[in-house]
């Protein structure tokens, strides 16, 4: 499949990249790793006329944290992100999250930011982003605007982001003392988008109730959702099975799915159900030391269990 | 631009090349360099046949533009075979038999001569891994994971630094 015909340009600066973006609005694109938008491109579900393509940009690769942030720069690939020891001792989320994003090919290219300004509610980053409560850094000619995750899906492929606007950072909270998170997603075999996935990110006070829970889930509704009836249950409570097993009742409620190849809607909530309390115990464990590191295995077992 | 001029270090060779802006780096690679060893497989960035190494990192060919490799190495299956000699991951999947029809082959050998290169002596879990990206409808994949193995062992053994009495 060959994609329409296009003008490819490749600025070496932010500044020249988004006078052109500002000069082309709606008939330019933005090309970081290009694994969703030239897939699009090939398929013809896409004509830009331009193609602002930012990979020659230098500086935009900035993984760093500094000041109580972690700054995701534009041009972050998912594999950088996965194999960082920052992430991995700091945002085991993170890592869970770009650990089941593709496949390992596809995360040499594609981009953390990318997975945001896509727009697609089956995503991965959108949910964890939703859990951590991070922030979007917008660019344009004209100037800068921080936009709260929670208010950067509009609808189904559609964000917050204008046509003349980069996203050119993603700013996540740094964690406090005692925060865990965790991200578990059924697939139905590796590269797939998620049949239903859930992220989880909770601090915990000393005696062990919850301080503060974000609960995120994927490809369940027109947009990522970010569930918010369960995180006010869960505020102030110990996190035991109990609550665990209430907070899954909830996320499932307001899950919002649709049947599809994937499952049925009964399917897809109780897997919200399953993966709520599973993300919040292993949540749980890592806010506590408790539990490795190491990537959330793929999860292939039914959600038959509890 | 519609058009450019682009140069990319191919199997260490500089080689120039007219491309549009939409040509796909796998076109590029199999139309223009003549290496067909780098195969289209699904087209839609699922199957991994047509991986290839960009500046050393194995990525799936069809779905990078020939453009954003203007300036960069491009590494295939034609660029593993030195002086006559089999690349380890290649005498591998020759002994091992880690193909039946070899149309996954060479994307699956440049996706494991880029895990050798970063984790020299991976655990079969990192090798299932590593080539979870590259489909292979045939051999149910043991003995391709053996034949990484095989591989290992071979570079670890070819490398090796004779042992000169000290501890």
């Amino acid at each position: 499949m060959i994609p329409p015909r296009f003008d490819h340009v490749a600025p070496t600066t932010l500044e020249e990249a988004l006078a052109v973006l500002g000069q082309h609005g709606d008939d330019a694109k933005v090309l970081s790793g290009g694994q969703s938008l030239i897939p699009l491109l090939k398929l013809r579900l896409a004509a830009p006329a331009v193609l602002v393509d930012i990979n020659r940009i230098p500086g935009l690769d900035r993984l760093e944290e500094a000041d109580g942030v972690l700054r995701i720069g534009a041009l972050v690939r998912e594999s950088a992100l996965e194999s960082a020891d920052l992430v991995r001792r700091r945002y085991p989320i993170l890592m869970d999250t770009a650990h089941v994003i593709a496949d390992p090919l596809v995360r040499n290219m594609a981009t953390v930011c990318g997975n945001l300004a896509h727009g697609d509610p089956a995503n991965d980053h959108p949910a964890t982003m939703l859990a951590l409560e991070a922030e979007v850094v917008a660019r344009s000619a004209a100037g800068e605007r921080v936009i709260p995750v929670t208010q950067f899906f509009t609808g189904v492929f559609a964000t917050a982001l204008r046509p003349d606007e980069i996203l050119t950072e993603i700013r996540v909270p740094a964690p406090a003392p005692r925060s865990g998170g965790a991200y578990l997603k059924l697939e139905r075999k590796v590269g797939d988008f998620a049949t239903a996935a859930v992220a989880a990110q909770v601090t915990l006070a000393e005696d062990g109730t919850v301080v503060r829970a974000g609960v995120g889930l994927t490809n369940v509704g027109p947009t990522p959702i970010k569930a918010l009836q369960t995180e006010a249950f869960l505020a102030g409570k110990p996190l035991d099975d109990a609550t665990t097993r209430e907070a899954g009742r909830l996320a499932a409620e307001e899950a919002r799915p649709t049947a599809d190849r994937r499952g049925s809607v009964e399917y897809k909530r109780d897997l919200v159900r399953v993966f709520t309390m599973r993300a919040l115990r292993r949540a749980r464990d890592r806010a506590e030391g408790r539990a490795a590191t190491a990537p959330a295995e793929r999860a292939y077992a039914t959600a038959g269990g509890r | 631009m519609a058009n450019h001029e682009i140069r990319v270090t191919v199997n260490g060779i500089e080689r120039a090349a007219h491309v549009e802006s939409r040509t796909l780096l796998v076109h590029l690679i199999r139309e223009t360099f003549r290496l067909t060893g780098t195969h289209i497989g699904c087209d839609t960035t699922h199957c991994g046949a047509c991986t290839v190494l960009l500046d050393g990192r194995p990525v799936k060919s069809c779905t990078v533009l020939a453009v954003q490799a203007d300036g960069k190495e491009v590494m295939t299956v034609e660029g593993l075979e030195r002086d006559g000699k089999l690349h380890p991951v290649q005498e591998g999947f020759h002994e091992e038999h880690g193909l039946q029809c070899g149309y996954c082959t060479p994307g699956m050998m440049m996706t494991a001569v880029a895990l050798l290169e970063r984790n020299p002596n991976p655990t079969e879990e990192e090798i299932r891994h590593a080539i979870s990206g590259n489909l292979c409808r045939c051999t149910g994949y043991v003995n391709i994971v053996k034949a990484i193995q095989y591989a290992a062992a071979k570079r670890s053994e070819e490398t090796a630094v004779p042992s000169g009495g000290t501890a």
